[in-house]
Formats: structure tokens, sequence, C-alpha cells
């Protein structure tokens, strides 16, 4: 039997047994971030770095994230693969960890992100001794490359940034899930704890969910209801349900003592 | 003596990198400093020279997925 209390994902050195990551952008007040992170048992994340803005918010946001927590930074705004190893060298000297989330946008309608320069960043990354998590167009060859270049695990992205319309990349999603040999963590478009649920089932090995979270009314108690959602759709995928069928088959006998 | 600060071209009268911070006001808790590509520690910023031209870069973790 499988035994689901012993259940980790491994990255790097730390095993997390949380499989929801979550972010903290967007949030009404950093103050709703630690008990966000208390109510979904999220252990680890995200945080970005910008240029000091002389008349916004002082306060520091890592002041915020309760030391048990791995920080993801992520290398938003970078628009090659150097921007966004400049941008992880920064994080890691500033003190954050060794985990880096690559993000390398040009897009800036649909926010796709840019495979090539991705695959770049990570290879540099990966070799400096970084926990390399590329975010990407799903895609099974870039997967592969993304494995052979160091990275940690592959996210490839559910549907746009923000627009929390689901798995949209459900097929493609899949088949990086059944062919990619390091975990899968499903970033972006996230909206709802049903599709954390089912991008669990299929086997994805994490989701990481920002905007639905901290946007809502309650970030801890949407928190929750995701965890308890990712908690359900892992176990689901490693009880090995069966499949879909065509036609109807009877839970209860069809026989009995009505007729023959 | 002219810098590039943020990306901007600004005059400075600052000889260290922590007149700097002070000239500009910012909150030095959460700062990230990196001068020509390589970041600073905080323990040094007071005996880190400004020199003409320098690139200057402030910097701080924000919110962000």
């Amino acid at each position: 039997m499988t035994d689901i209390k012993n259940d980790r994902l491994i990255l790097g050195d730390v095993e997390f047994t949380s499989r929801l990551f979550t972010g903290t952008g967007k949030f009404a007040s950093k103050k709703f971030i630690a008990p966000m992170l208390e109510a979904s048992g999220s252990q680890m994340i995200t945080i970005a770095l910008r240029r000091v803005d002389p008349t916004a918010d002082k306060e520091n946001i890592l002041n915020y994230i309760p030391d048990s927590i791995t920080l993801l930074p992520n290398t938003s705004g970078a628009r090659t693969a150097r921007e966004a190893v400049r941008i992880a060298r920064i994080a890691r000297q500033a003190g954050c960890g060794k985990f880096i989330k690559i993000e390398v946008i040009t897009d800036m309608q649909y926010l796709l992100p840019d495979n090539h320069e991705t695959l770049k960043a990570t290879g540099i990354l990966a070799k400096e001794g970084f926990v390399v998590l590329p975010y990407i167009m799903p895609d099974i060859t870039v997967t592969k490359q993304l494995y052979d270049a160091g990275a940690a695990a592959v996210m490839p992205l559910g549907s746009p940034i923000g627009t929390s319309r689901g798995l949209e990349m459900k097929p493609v999603i899949k088949m990086i899930i059944e062919t990619s040999k390091i975990p899968v963590v499903v970033d972006a478009g996230i909206g709802r704890p049903s599709q954390a649920a089912e991008t669990m089932e299929m086997g994805a090995d994490a989701v990481l969910v920002n905007t639905a979270i901290a946007t809502s009314q309650n970030p801890a108690l949407t928190g929750r209801a995701f965890a308890l959602a990712v908690e359900a759709g892992r176990i689901a995928y490693l009880s090995n349900m069966t499949g879909k069928k065509l036609y109807a088959h009877a839970s209860s006998p069809l026989t009995g003592f009505l007729r023959e | 003596m002219k810098i590039n600060l943020n990306g901007k071209r600004v005059e400075s009268k600052s000889k260290t990198l922590m007149d700097l911070v002070l000239e500009q006001g910012f909150d030095l808790t959460s700062l990230i400093i990196e001068i020509n590509f390589e970041v600073i520690k905080q323990e040094t910023w007071q005996d880190i020279s400004i020199k003409e031209g320098d690139n200057v870069e402030l910097l701080s973790f924000v919110g962000g997925g």
C-alpha cells in the first residue's frame, strides 16, 4: 500500500511535506501572508526583486515570512537569460538561499515565458549550485533539455499568469508528467481548489498558487481550501484510481428478486 | 560627480555608499545594493567609495509570484 504519511517532495536537499507552493504577490496587506502560510501549511513561497521605489511601502517583505519557510526568489522582470542570472545571483548574495524560480518573459500581453532563454539561464545557474525551478511554456522536449541542464524541477504553466483559467494546457502537461525525470510543479493559472485537485490527480508533484489566494477576501481560508484540494488530488493519484469508461458499470447488482 | 542610480544619471556629493543611501533617504533594513554588477554587503557600505560613472542599483525584495 502506498505510504501517504511519508509522502515527500524533495527539491535540492529540502524535503517538503506540503505540495502547495505559494507566492507573495498581490496581497492587499503583507500581514495576510503569515496567517495564509499557517493555514495552508505551504512550506515554500516566492518573492521578487525590484529597484527601490522611494515613494512605496518601505517595509521589508522578508519580515512577514516565517524563518521555517523556504524562499523561492523569482527572476521576474528578466527578459534575457543574462538578466535572470544576474537577479538570481543578487538574491543568493542577499541571503535568500539557493532556490531560484527562473522566469524570463518578453511577451507582455500574455506573459508567456521564453523557453529558450530560460533553458540558457538554467544551465548557468545549475552549474553555480542553485536549485533551479524554471517556469516554462509546457513542452516535453524543453523539459528533457532542462533536466539535462540540471533543473531541480520544471514548472509548466496551466494557463497565463493571473487568469485563473485552470489547466488549459492539460494535454501537454499530462505528457510532461508522464515523461519528465524531474518533479513537475504546475505554476500559473490555477484559480480554484478544484483545478489544483485536478492537477494533482493527474500526477503533478506540486502546484504553485499565488493570485487566487492573495486576491481572495480571506487568503488564509482560501489557502486552506487549496491545501486540502492539493492533498486530496495527491492521495487520489497515489491511490491509482480507475479511469473513465464509455458505458455504464452498475454499482449495485442489477439482478434481484423482481425478475429473472 | 555624476553616477547612474537605478538607471538614472544623477548628481551626487556622497563620498561613500553609506552617504549615498542616507543622501537619498532610503530605508536601510531592506536595501540590497549592487555597484557595477557586484552586490555590496551592508557592513562595508561605509568603506565603499563612490566614483564618477558608477552604476549603483538600490534594490529590495517585494511581493511576487
